[in-house]
């Protein structure tokens, strides 16, 4: 039924017979909606960057190289990606754990792995080895999961974020958590499981706080609850992001007129604090727009993610989905000034090629599910 | 196998009744951010549209230029240099330690610069303000900073005007210097006329018209980035200057009167009788003010401070001396207008004075006496027995009433700041301060201008200038000129009128033959007198105006050698200028103080004729 109904939705968009892109395995909603946030970003970009049309070039390529993964990927069988999810996983905590003996870094963090040609953090193979290695695991398993298997979960989850957390990167091993957390929620976990978890969380965040958070970590989550508290150091970026922010009234600037972003008193303008340049530029009216165009491509996905009958690939989906969903709310949250500062950057806007190219590769792995449903 | 499928089916419901809680939590917290837009954008829109036009737009404060002054004939006496300063703004530099010993290979940054430069930095201080490291840069100093700017980061060279005074040290005690504001300074300035101005008046003009030398601040409104940089003006104020003064003084004058001393130490009051004017004000030794502008250096100021010829004391408004025999013709006006004596009768000195039923005797500065003397000749020849019997037939409560009409006892400067009122005794005042009633004796010593009473070099410049107008008075001041406008005296002094004018008319006749007559004190300087000069000299004995502790047999010997004192005014009858030296330890006022007084009247005179000459005449 479902079938036939996503059927006569991608006959309406293309009339009759198959078009080349359904013929590659590409969701076309989804897929306009993610060409359509990246020209936004492109134009953003540009004013974002003090108008430097070099890097607005180099950001066009990481769109051509992540929707050419992204095709590519669509193309791969869910049980191929589902073989691949233990070796990857294996890779990844591997990685991770050469980090801590030889990786290189800097200002006390020890994220990179020098490849000699290249240098990569391989915090971001298990952002998606772990979901990855999740949903294969549950979906040779019973739903809901019982007891042994959610502690097999826990394990799976916990191995890599210890080690991410090790660097230290706790913003990025609290990600990595939630994306393999999300999957087994989507397994079905039991409610009465999820909210002990809640519960123990928030007894053990004080413990966190006086045990294993950095003074540099605690010193960010300070200036969060109180920036005026050093206007000219951490709390800096925040009073200038929500300045820029809030100085962008309902109808915004106008592009490139953005006085706290065009004369640099907007920190990573460019980067993970773009939301406060387009914010300041196009108003209230531009973020509610842009907020509509990430919920679309949101549901879209995740309807998208529920169509499919193979129970990796949904999870996988589902769990992808959620953790896009997490980026997003998680840097509009910082820079907007209701969460700490963690380096996230803003999907699919910010500049960066590893960032769009692995956003658009998930988006990849999510059209290969939906295409290969049956 | 069936029984897969329906588990299937199950597991897909569960996905699906998942997704929807997914989905409406996701929509919930979108909800939530717009909810945090609506507050930032909306409701909070005025507050942050102020804070981005803050942050935007600098109000940049532009310094006046600090009036100019100059002397009578237009010399300029204080000007504005611009000089280059070093500055480095420290939230820009990203390491400041090696920073700043980079800029020490680099210009010769001393370990005093750097320690006063860390103390401001360290010290709250406005957020990326340019705090100065190193002022007066040389040309090949800031070409070096230039060519090494790119490992400079936060690091700029400052252009400004620094004030400069190219007589140096003929003029310091008089100008004054500006220095750096201070705290206490801060706190008493107008904070907004000052927001751009760096230096204040410390002493002298410099302090007393400050207000009018200083200016108005202007306004430079641009749009700066956020590393300070001014990316274009948006409108602008420009300063008002400060208005230029222009004084009375004689510079080639002042000069010729500070060389004259030789690096011996006194001080000398030249006054235009005409308007009071200061045409000379001399304080030796001096010193350089010029490095009090721009920061002094801990040693050069400790050892001017501790010198024992104490450089940075003004003795022409501040010495407080015994005037000696230089008040023996304003203490006989007051035995002419209280009838006391008859001009005419002549007392038998034997150089000394006894008073009745007291052993003490009072003797002449002459051990043989002046044998016959009247009224003229006691003026002439100093003759103290004259006085002391005089002055106790008077008494002080008539002597000190006409002592104060000449201004004795009072600062009556018009824009001498630190002018002292020195000392004029009275019985009130022994009782006040001594506890003690006043004695014959204190008469006599009141008499010759020995005792209690001081007078600073500018009193007695100012009393013989009254004197020399026969009574009329002017305020001594500096300054003519404020701008364009001439400054007038708003409380003027009463003039002084005698019984009879003919009072004035035989003191003035009387300080004629000091230098003149054959038996004058001050005859040593008459030969080749092209005018006709009243003056009148004075020995005061040492009681120290500082004495200091370090103890130096010979120096202190030569330091415990009267003062002397010289009072004079020229041409006698149409007075131009009055003029009062002390020479501190000079013994002789006729040999030392006295000739001072020629050569300044002599070149003054010599230059107002020309002057004459000039204007067609």
């Amino acid at each position: 039924m479902a079938g036939d109904y996503s059927r006569t939705l991608s006959g309406s968009f293309h009339g009759k017979g198959p078009s080349i892109l359904q013929r590659l395995n590409v969701d076309m909603p989804l897929f306009l909606l993610l060409v359509g946030i990246s020209i936004l970003g492109l134009f953003v970009l540009y004013s974002a960057s003090g108008q430097d049309w070099g890097m607005v070039q180099k950001q066009f390529l990481n769109y051509v190289v992540g929707f050419t993964a992204m095709i590519f990927i669509a193309q791969l069988h869910p049980k191929w990606l589902a073989s691949w999810a233990p070796w990857l996983y294996g890779a990844g905590v591997i990685a991770l754990v050469l980090v801590l003996l030889i990786g290189v870094g800097a200002k006390g963090a020890q994220r990179w792995l020098s490849l000699g040609f290249m240098r990569f953090q391989p915090a971001e193979i298990v952002k998606l080895a772990v979901p990855m290695m999740v949903a294969w695991y549950l979906s040779h398993k019973i739903l809901p999961p019982k007891f042994k298997h959610i502690a097999m979960v826990m394990l799976i989850i916990f191995v890599p974020v210890l080690l991410v957390l090790k660097q230290p990167d706790l913003g990025t091993s609290i990600l990595v958590a939630a994306s393999g957390l999300i999957i087994l929620f989507f397994a079905g976990l039991g409610w009465r499981w999820i909210f002990s978890a809640m519960l123990v969380l928030c007894a053990v965040a004080p413990l966190m706080w006086y045990g294993v958070m950095h003074d540099y970590q605690k010193q960010r989550v300070l200036t969060f609850l109180d920036p005026e508290s050093d206007p000219l150091g951490s709390g800096w970026n925040i009073i200038q992001s929500k300045t820029a922010i809030g100085s962008g009234g309902l109808s915004g600037k106008g592009w490139t007129g953005g006085t706290q972003s065009q004369l640099e008193f907007l920190p990573e303008r460019h980067t993970d604090f773009i939301i406060a340049v387009y914010c300041e530029e196009f108003g209230f009216v531009g973020v509610v727009l842009l907020l509509l165009l990430y919920a679309s491509i949101i549901m879209r996905a995740l309807y998208i993610s529920s169509q499919s009958s193979d129970v990796f690939g949904r999870l996988l989906a589902g769990g992808l989905t959620i953790t896009f969903f997490i980026y997003v709310f998680v840097n509009i949250g910082m820079v907007s000034g209701v969460l700490p500062v963690v380096g996230v950057p803003l999907p699919l806007i910010s500049y960066g090629g590893t960032s769009v190219v692995a956003l658009l590769s998930t988006f990849g792995v999510i059209m290969s599910v939906y295409m290969h449903k049956h | 196998m069936s029984f897969s499928i329906t588990d299937a089916k199950e597991e897909r419901a569960l996905f699906k009744r998942r997704a929807i809680i997914a989905a409406v939590f996701m929509l919930v917290m979108f909800g939530a951010l717009v909810t945090r837009m609506v507050y930032l954008q909306v409701l909070k829109y005025d507050e942050f549209i102020t804070k981005s036009e803050n942050n935007r737009v600098r109000l940049q404060p532009i310094a006046p230029a600090r009036g100019l002054i100059f002397d009578r004939n237009g010399v300029l006496l204080a000007e504005n240099l611009p000089a280059h300063s070093l500055v480095l703004i420290p939230e820009r530099v990203p390491d400041l330690e090696a920073t700043l010993n980079y800029l020490t290979d680099l210009v010769g940054v001393t370990p005093r610069e750097r320690e006063v430069f860390m103390k401001e930095a360290t010290q709250w201080h406005r957020p990326f303000e340019p705090i100065t490291l190193k002022q007066n840069l040389d040309e090949e100093q800031i070409a070096r900073i230039a060519v090494n700017s790119f490992f400079l980061q936060g690091v700029d060279v400052e252009a400004e005007l620094v004030r400069h005074y190219p007589y140096g040290q003929y003029l310091s005690h008089l100008l004054g210097y500006v220095g750096q504001i201070s705290e206490k300074e801060q706190d008493n300035i107008d904070p907004i006329n000052y927001k751009a101005t760096k230096r204040i008046g410390k002493i002298g003009l410099e302090r007393y018209y400050e207000r009018m030398l200083h200016g108005e601040v202007g306004y430079q409104k641009a749009e700066t980035n956020a590393r300070g940089k001014v990316i274009r003006t948006l409108d602008r104020q420009l300063p008002v200057p400060g208005q230029n003064i222009t004084l009375y003084l004689d510079i080639e004058l002042q000069k010729l009167a500070m060389d004259a001393f030789n690096g011996r130490r006194g001080a000398l009051v030249a006054l235009d009788t005409e308007t009071g004017g200061i045409l000379a004000m001399v304080s030796s030794p001096s010193f350089d003010p010029n490095p009090f502008v721009t920061g002094i250096s801990l040693d050069e100021y400790s050892s001017l401070r501790d010198s024992l010829d104490v450089p940075l004391f003004n003795r022409a408004s501040r010495g407080q001396y015994p005037p000696g025999s230089t008040l023996k013709p304003f203490v006989a006006l007051s035995f002419l207008e209280n009838k006391v004596v008859d001009p005419n009768r002549v007392i038998y000195d034997h150089g000394w004075y006894q008073l009745e039923n007291d052993e003490r005797i009072y003797r002449d500065w002459k051990r043989e006496g002046h044998g016959p003397v009247n009224f003229h000749q006691a003026i002439v020849q100093s003759c103290d027995t004259y006085f002391y019997e005089m002055s106790f037939k008077t008494g002080v409560d008539r002597i000190e009433p006409m002592l104060e009409q000449f201004g004795f006892g009072q600062d009556l400067s018009v824009d001498i700041w630190d002018a002292l009122p020195a000392l004029l005794p009275n019985k009130d005042w022994k009782k006040a301060t001594r506890g003690l009633g006043w004695f014959p004796g204190d008469t006599l010593n009141f008499g010759i201008g020995q005792g209690f009473m001081l007078a600073t070099p500018l009193q007695l410049a100012t009393a013989t200038a009254v004197l020399a107008n026969r009574g009329k008075w002017h305020r001594p001041r500096a300054v003519e000129y404020v701008g364009s406008t001439l400054v007038e005296d708003e409380t003027p002094h009463d003039p002084l009128i005698l019984s009879s004018p003919e009072y004035w008319e035989r003191v003035v006749s009387a300080m004629h033959d000091v230098i003149s007559g054959p038996h004058g004190t001050a005859r040593a300087i008459s030969h080749d007198l092209k005018y006709s000069m009243a003056g009148k000299t004075g020995t005061a004995q040492v009681v120290g105006i500082r004495q200091n502790a370090k103890y130096d047999s010979k120096a202190l010997a030569e330091r415990n050698r009267d003062h002397a004192l010289f009072i004079a005014f020229a041409p006698t009858d149409e007075p131009k200028i009055a003029v009062a030296v002390i020479v501190e330890n000079g013994e002789s006022a006729g040999a030392t103080a006295a000739p001072i007084a020629r050569k300044v009247i002599d070149a003054y005179l010599e230059s107002l004729t020309k002057q004459e000459l000039l204007n067609g005449r």
